[in-house]
């Protein structure tokens, strides 16, 4: 009966290699980047609990840790813990979901990355409310508190250095096949300067999938691009940055999926200076519960250094089966 | 204003357009009319049958579409946010894409510990529970037992049962209205039955190859025999070398029929019926595979017909 009820827990290895010569941002050349560890079950009538650790070489940390309160009063939907926030579709995603080994550029540049850090992204411990809006077509609309730590985005001198985040998603099928997705993200939070210093940032997303029913587990394709400005004050100045994201995917067979994504994206701290890179991504699953990934990287950073880099991945799933995203 | 305190303070305007937006029309009212959604067409039409007028019904998934792989659209959030009740197939067949749907939902009634929430495996003959341990080296295994359970007749009444009685807690006034609408449903299902049983009686202990492991409820049914899978184990893609040993198989046993569920791939079922002349059927697992098929009867009676008409003209 115990067993019965304890958590659902699964466990995702990440396995990452990498070839070819990059002096800026090196990968590891074999590493175990970074697994995911995940209990997942309903704490009692009005909640249910997630927690998924990420553990790597070098510790263990929490990716995401919240409880979810899915049945309040007026449709609303609240998590309390750490997660990663909803600014632009990408940052939800966890390592092992992502289409491609990397995360894109903009979210290192503008989001947070940084050479002794290299996951990127929102994710903090606060507060997530949302609501579907009464319209027409699906829009969600969801406010967040944070903390006001997030990797080198935001940092919190004070107690009060709170960030915030707030995004609106809109969703609607094209055809029985075809969906569109748009969504609009600002996010605005203290950064390192001083409690007196602020950074905005403002997203764009969009998603486009086709899955024909009577095929879904053969063919698909999805194209996504996400455009991040950033706004930094600093002592003197404000930098302005720009970056953004393409990237498309298609699926030939069964197991087999191929895709591309073009990254450009000005520095948050020094936006005069830019980096941009072009990927090309080959996918095989042998089976639903594990993934062998290619990924071949030719980045141009602003120092004038080109790298050429093949990135390879095996990700293995045990235990627990989780959802997939959408 | 304090700059500190800007970031609270736009949270808390965040949340005031929320609580506005909450008083807009869009919280579900209770209504006459049950609003129920199902995973599947299958229960969805069961719940049509006992639930006739005093019921609104839609499922999730197409019939033509694989259950194992829904894709979670939130547009089907705006369809669950407004359901008074959720019925699913249960046994993690929908383990994939259905737990998101619930948690954003919004809707209290449908989470797991709600009043509307109807897991229709819990009121059917399950087989293949495993009895040994289950590792995922045995394919993507179920491990509380078969979920394709609503293919045999028996398991339909069940099901329709279960949501009639689920229908009258939620509506009790028009109770007397669901138990008659059941009644009348098993009586139609029960001619219908002994009708299928007579038709299939012929082909008792037919032996034949299925290409997933979504038939053993109708073939223990109606008296067939499942030889062996054309995919090697659940949930993997044929292989070489596994596609032979079913050749020789079909070849040895003298198999006739290759049945294949509608959203599969036909080009493997086709080279093995090309090397033994055994004959693929694309049979219908769930109500809407094709646009006749509209209703739970409607299935059976498909189903059978194709069969019969298969082996006839093999004759």
């Amino acid at each position: 009966m115990a067993k019965a009820l304890n958590p659902d827990i699964g466990i995702i290895g990440n396995f990452v290699g990498a070839t070819g010569r990059n002096n800026v941002n090196a990968y590891p050349s074999l590493s175990l980047q970074e697994s995911e560890v995940s209990f997942q079950a309903i704490v009692d009538p009005y909640a249910r609990a997630d927690f998924f650790l990420a553990v790597g070489e070098e510790g263990i940390e929490v990716e995401e840790g919240y409880v979810t309160f899915p049945a309040l009063p007026g449709n609303f939907l609240l998590k309390a813990g750490k997660m990663r926030s909803t600014f632009t579709r990408v940052n939800t995603f966890h390592n092992h979901t992502l289409p491609w080994i990397d995360r894109p550029m903009v979210q290192f540049n503008l989001m947070g990355g940084s050479l002794d850090e290299a996951d990127v992204g929102i994710k903090e411990a606060g507060l997530s409310l949302s609501r579907i809006l009464p319209a027409p077509i699906f829009l969600e609309a969801t406010a967040e508190l944070f903390r006001g730590d997030s990797g080198s985005l935001f940092h919190a001198s004070r107690r009060s250095d709170v960030s915030n985040v707030f995004h609106l998603r809109s969703y609607g099928d094209l055809t029985e096949s075809t969906n569109l997705e748009i969504g609009g993200s600002y996010a605005r939070g203290h950064n390192d300067v001083g409690s007196d210093f602020i950074t905005h940032l403002t997203g764009l997303d969009a998603t486009l999938r086709w899955k024909p029913l009577r095929r879904a587990i053969y063919r698909s394709f999805s194209a996504r691009s996400e455009f991040v400005w950033s706004r930094r004050q600093e002592d003197a100045t404000t930098q302005r940055a720009f970056g953004f994201f393409a990237s498309a995917e298609y699926q030939l067979a069964r197991r087999w999926f191929t895709g591309a994504r073009v990254d450009w994206a000005e520095r948050a701290r020094n936006a005069s200076q830019h980096d941009s890179a072009e990927s090309v991504v080959l996918t095989y699953w042998p089976s639903e519960f594990s993934q062998i990934r290619g990924q071949l990287r030719r980045t141009r950073y602003a120092e004038g250094q080109t790298a050429n880099e093949f990135l390879f991945q095996f990700l293995f799933t045990m235990g627990a089966h989780g959802a997939h995203p959408f | 204003m304090n700059r500190q305190n800007a970031g609270f303070i736009q949270f808390a305007v965040a949340i005031l357009v929320g609580l506005w937006w909450c008083l807009a029309p869009g919280s579900a009212a209770f209504a006459k009319n049950l609003n129920v959604m199902t995973s599947t067409e299958d229960l969805a039409s069961l719940a049509r049958e006992v639930g006739g007028q005093h019921a609104t019904v839609e499922s999730i998934a197409r019939g033509y579409q694989d259950p194992h792989y829904v894709e979670a659209k939130p547009s089907f959030l705006l369809k669950l946010q407004k359901a008074d009740l959720l019925v699913v197939v249960g046994l993690g067949l929908e383990i994939g894409w259905l737990p998101p749907l619930i948690t954003q939902s919004r809707n209290a009634r449908i989470q797991m510990s709600g009043g509307g929430y109807l897991d229709a495996s819990t009121a059917a003959a399950i087989l293949e529970k495993p009895s040994g341990p289950v590792t995922r080296a045995m394919g993507d295994v179920h491990p509380l037992g078969n979920p394709h359970y609503w293919l045999d007749p028996e398991n339909g009444r069940r099901i329709a049962k279960a949501i009639a009685e689920k229908f009258a807690q939620l509506d009790p006034e028009d109770a007397a209205y669901f138990e008659q609408r059941y009644q009348d449903f098993e009586r139609r299902l029960q001619e219908a039955d002994k009708r299928w049983l007579e038709a299939m009686a012929p082909l008792k202990g037919t032996e034949v190859i299925t290409y997933h492991n979504s038939w053993p409820s109708f073939t223990d049914h109606f008296g067939l025999r499942v030889g062996g899978f054309v995919e090697p184990k659940p949930g993997i893609p044929p292989s070489p070398a596994h596609t032979l040993e079913v050749i020789n198989q079909i070849k040895k046993d003298q198999i006739k029929l290759i049945l294949v569920e509608p959203y599969f791939d036909l080009k493997t079922p086709k080279a093995i019926a090309a090397q033994t002349g055994a004959q693929v059927l694309v049979m219908l697992p769930s109500v809407g595979g094709v646009p006749e098929v509209a209703n739970y009867l409607q299935l059976f009676d498909y189903n059978i017909r194709l069969l019969k008409g298969a082996l006839a003209g093999q004759k």
